[in-house]
């Protein structure tokens, strides 16, 4: 049954080039610990070649000029950890979550499916090089030799069954307590314990797991106990364990923590590109998308401007709800531009964080016959732009509400893809049907109008705000009363008037409304 | 004169005979001997190896012919048998005076994309689409976009009041020029949402209202725009139809619709008025111009009814 292993080396520093991906070509190192005792915990390859080491202080490494020395960001290694286990579980659904740096993927039954096993590790490796890791990827045919194998070697390892003795045969000793060694968080005993075997190992001139392999058992056994014995299965590759399997939350965040506080907004559209790039990366390993992205922005607060111990951060949310699900990192990235052009945050950023909520991707079935419809991606970038100009309450659908007050309706969000209808085929009893409907053509807001009156009846209107409406009243028809909402602060009760006035010999027909409430008279609009 | 004779024949799709005697002062390349037929040149082939200045020149007959434009119903019958439909993938204009009709139109077409499964946008410059009219001429609102750029702020409202009150002319200057930017601003929105529109595609019928805008800031718009909206409408499967009060857009619109005089459909006026209704309107529309079809002038009337008028 073979087992894939997915392991992240100097994971600290891995999880901020992803962060960061301009500083793969440079010398980096992880920095941890309160000012001023900050130490190195963790270099890149270039970084060391430099002569830069894990616990050197932050004076010792600022020395050397062309080192860039970033904190230990939780978040990012949060992030970078969630974008492991998403990748591991878009190739196998069964997949433990070893350590904050490893994961090991069951890939029992995938060869049918994925192809053999070297193209399932190419293709894994690929995909951890595209959410932003550089991994070792090692396949074996159990756990723990898939884990040294991929501590042990770079870029892409496949074991064959039977052959894990001799391939792991190269790998140092220091392989096997990497974890133990390595992981700051173990406790300091084991870690000494750790270092005592290795020192005893190295004592004997076991330098390789070759030599540990070849050891006598019970020797073995009688000098360093069981835990001789268990670390002497692991280098020979028979250990073998049950796998664990975890069920990664659906959580698709980003963030990013902000030396230097940004207030313009190009550069937070740079970094806001990054963060949904990785985030869709994420999204499409596990054949997702979003319909909803959360943006929050912590602000730097200068309550009083003299003080600057009076700074408090608060927070800025937008959040961008889609009408379908999408997936498409430049469409969210213009969409957040525009929001955060309408709605500025206000005050320098601190800290970027970024969320996406999954949804399942929409599937559509085109057709030769079917009439145009607009793109979505497109259609909301067309709407966010249009809603930027014109106001957001003023672009969208129509949504009549169930109410007998004129103009009862409100907006709605446009959404290209409804229910499709048959096209109705054309009947001749349909004809009545087809027939045109006398249009009104509304004034907003009504226009106040001076009327005359005789024996309660209007003869003629002005309007001093449009001189096009006004004139006598030739021909008219009313009043029709209406009112409504009266157990309510918005009562209205109307009388309205369809009449045709004669202004500069041209006739047009006018809807007169006297609002019995305030006793104004208004033209409502025109029969058009 | 002779190149007349050579696009004649090339547009015919035949290959011409060159006849010397037809054409005095020209002559043929090589000299025809006797008992055999005149030479027949293949336009663009040995034409223009003869002269090098044609060889860039593409005959009559290979030139692309632009396909008619796709007809759709524009939803009132007289209308389809005056024009035969609106063009997709053209410029369209409905002009007219208030009542004349235009917004009945507007709703029909509006009620017959919709019928037929595509997604209508109105690009609205005076706010003036009513949603019950809309909904009682049979529009599915679910696949209507609409846009609307005028303003309706409550400070809007309530000027005229204060105007009365310091009737100065610095003021009314001011509230000129403040209502002349407002229209200028409220223009600028309606073309832009338009190019955004065109440019997003996946409409079937997309309207420029621009009915209510004063005529003064509706001839500001300038050609090349019309000339854009015609150029981005193009081979779509669009139908970009203007609303308003005199035709603007100039030989940009392939179809040229006005509406006349409007007139009640029951002009009676017998009786206490609240015996009366409105029934509906008579329009009349005539086709000013088409481009689609080389017709004389010529006009329909039909009868709009009101919701109400059953």
């Amino acid at each position: 049954m073979p087992f894939a292993c997915i392991y992240v080396p100097n994971f600290p520093v891995a999880a901020a080039l992803r962060a960061e991906p301009e500083l793969q070509a440079r010398a980096v190192a992880i920095l941890e610990g309160k000012p001023p005792l900050e130490k190195t915990i963790a270099v890149n390859e270039k970084a060391a070649r430099m002569g830069i080491a894990p616990g050197m202080t932050k004076a010792q490494a600022e020395l050397c000029a062309e080192l860039a020395l970033r904190p230990r960001s939780a978040l990012q290694e949060s992030a970078a950890h969630a974008a492991l286990l998403d990748c591991a579980q878009s190739f196998s659904p069964c997949v433990e979550d070893a350590a904050c740096d490893t994961a090991l993927l069951d890939l029992a039954g995938m060869e049918s499916l994925l192809g053999p096993l070297p193209e399932i590790s190419r293709a894994i490796h690929h995909r951890t090089t595209t959410l932003g890791l550089a991994a070792h990827v090692a396949v074996a045919s159990n756990p723990d030799a898939a884990v040294l194998a991929a501590c042990g070697f770079p870029g892409v390892t496949v074991i064959p069954a039977g052959k894990e003795a001799e391939q792991l045969g190269s790998l140092p000793t220091e392989v096997l307590f990497a974890d133990r060694l390595e992981d700051s968080h173990k406790e300091d005993d084991q870690k000494k314990a750790a270092a005592r075997l290795l020192e005893t190992l190295d004592r004997w001139g076991i330098r390789n797991l070759r030599g540990l392999a070849a050891l006598p058992e019970v020797s073995l056994s009688e000098r360093l106990g069981q835990e001789g014995l268990r670390l002497q299965q692991l280098a020979r590759g028979t250990a073998s364990r049950t796998l664990v399997p975890v069920e990664a939350p659906p959580v698709f965040e980003e963030a990013v923590e902000l030396e230097h506080p940004i207030v313009l907004l190009e550069p937070l559209a740079f970094l806001l590109n990054r963060l949904l790039e990785q985030i869709c990366a994420r999204l499409g390993s596990r054949a997702l998308a979003t319909q909803e992205l959360r943006l929050t922005l912590e602000l730097e607060n200068l309550t009083s401007s003299n003080q600057q111990s009076a700074i408090n951060n608060q927070q800025f949310v937008r959040t961008l709800r889609l009408p379908l699900p999408m997936l498409d990192s430049k469409v969210f990235l213009k969409l957040l531009q525009l929001d955060l052009n309408a709605h500025p945050p206000g005050a320098p950023i601190m800290k970027i964080h970024l969320a996406a909520e999954p949804a399942r991707p929409r599937s559509a079935q085109g057709g030769l016959f079917l009439p145009p419809s607009p793109e979505p991606e497109k259609l909301e970038l067309t709407l966010a732009r249009i809603a930027g100009m014109v106001g957001e309450n003023k672009v969208g659908a129509l949504e009549l509400l169930d109410t007998h007050h004129p103009d009862g309706f409100r907006m709605r969000r446009f959404v290209a893809e409804v229910a499709r209808k048959t096209p109705q085929k054309k009947t001749p009893d349909s004809a009545a049907a087809t027939a045109a409907v006398t249009a009104l053509r509304r004034f907003r807001p009504p226009l106040r109008v001076n009327v005359t009156l005789e024996n309660g009846q209007p003869v003629r209107v002005v309007c001093p705000k449009k001189k096009e409406v006004q004139g006598d009243v030739l021909w008219k028809a009313g009043p029709w009363r209406a009112s409504g909402d009266w157990w309510e602060r918005e009562a209205w009760s109307r009388d309205e008037w369809d009449l045709a006035l004669r202004n500069d010999n041209a006739v047009s027909f006018y809807r007169l409304v006297h609002d019995l409430l305030s006793g104004g008279w208004f033209v409502e609009g025109t029969y058009d | 004169m002779s190149s007349a004779v050579v696009s004649t024949s090339a547009a015919l799709g035949r290959p011409f005979v060159f006849d010397a005697k037809a054409v005095p002062g020209v002559s043929l390349p090589s000299e025809p001997t006797e008992g055999r037929p005149p030479q027949r040149v293949r336009p663009g082939l040995s034409g223009a190896t003869a002269d090098p200045r044609l060889a860039h020149v593409t005959p009559a007959s290979q030139l692309d012919i632009r396909p008619a434009p796709e007809m759709v119903s524009s939803g009132i019958p007289a209308i389809d048998a005056l024009t035969g439909g609106l063009p997709r993938g053209c410029l369209t204009e409905i002009c007219g005076p208030a009542s004349s009709g235009r917004t009945t139109l507007l709703l029909a077409a509006l009620s017959a994309a919709t019928r037929r499964g595509e997604f209508c946008a109105v690009v609205d410059a005076s706010d003036a689409l009513d949603p019950d009219s809309a909904v009682a001429a049979g529009v599915e609102l679910d696949q209507l976009l609409w846009v609307r750029c005028g303003e309706s702020s409550p400070q809007r409202e309530r000027s005229p009041q204060r105007h009365r009150n310091t009737e100065t002319n610095s003021l009314k200057n001011q509230i000129r020029s403040r209502n002349e930017n407002q229209t200028e601003h409220r223009l600028e929105q309606v073309l832009r949402a338009t190019d955004l529109l065109l440019e997003s595609g996946g409409f079937g019928l997309i309207v420029l209202d621009l009915g209510d805008l004063p005529q003064q800031a509706a001839r500001r718009i300038p050609l090349t725009t019309w000339f854009r909206f015609r150029r981005a409408v193009e081979n779509k499967p669009t139908i970009l139809l203007a609303i308003e009060h005199h035709p603007i857009a100039g030989s940009c619109s392939s179809l040229l619709l006005q509406l006349g005089d409007p007139s009640a459909a029951d002009p009676d006026n017998i009786g206490p008025t609240h015996a009366q209704l409105l029934t509906g309107l008579d329009i009349t529309a005539e086709l000013i111009r088409s481009r689609l079809d080389r017709k004389p002038a010529r006009s329909v009337m039909f009868e709009a009814k009101t919701a109400w008028a059953g």
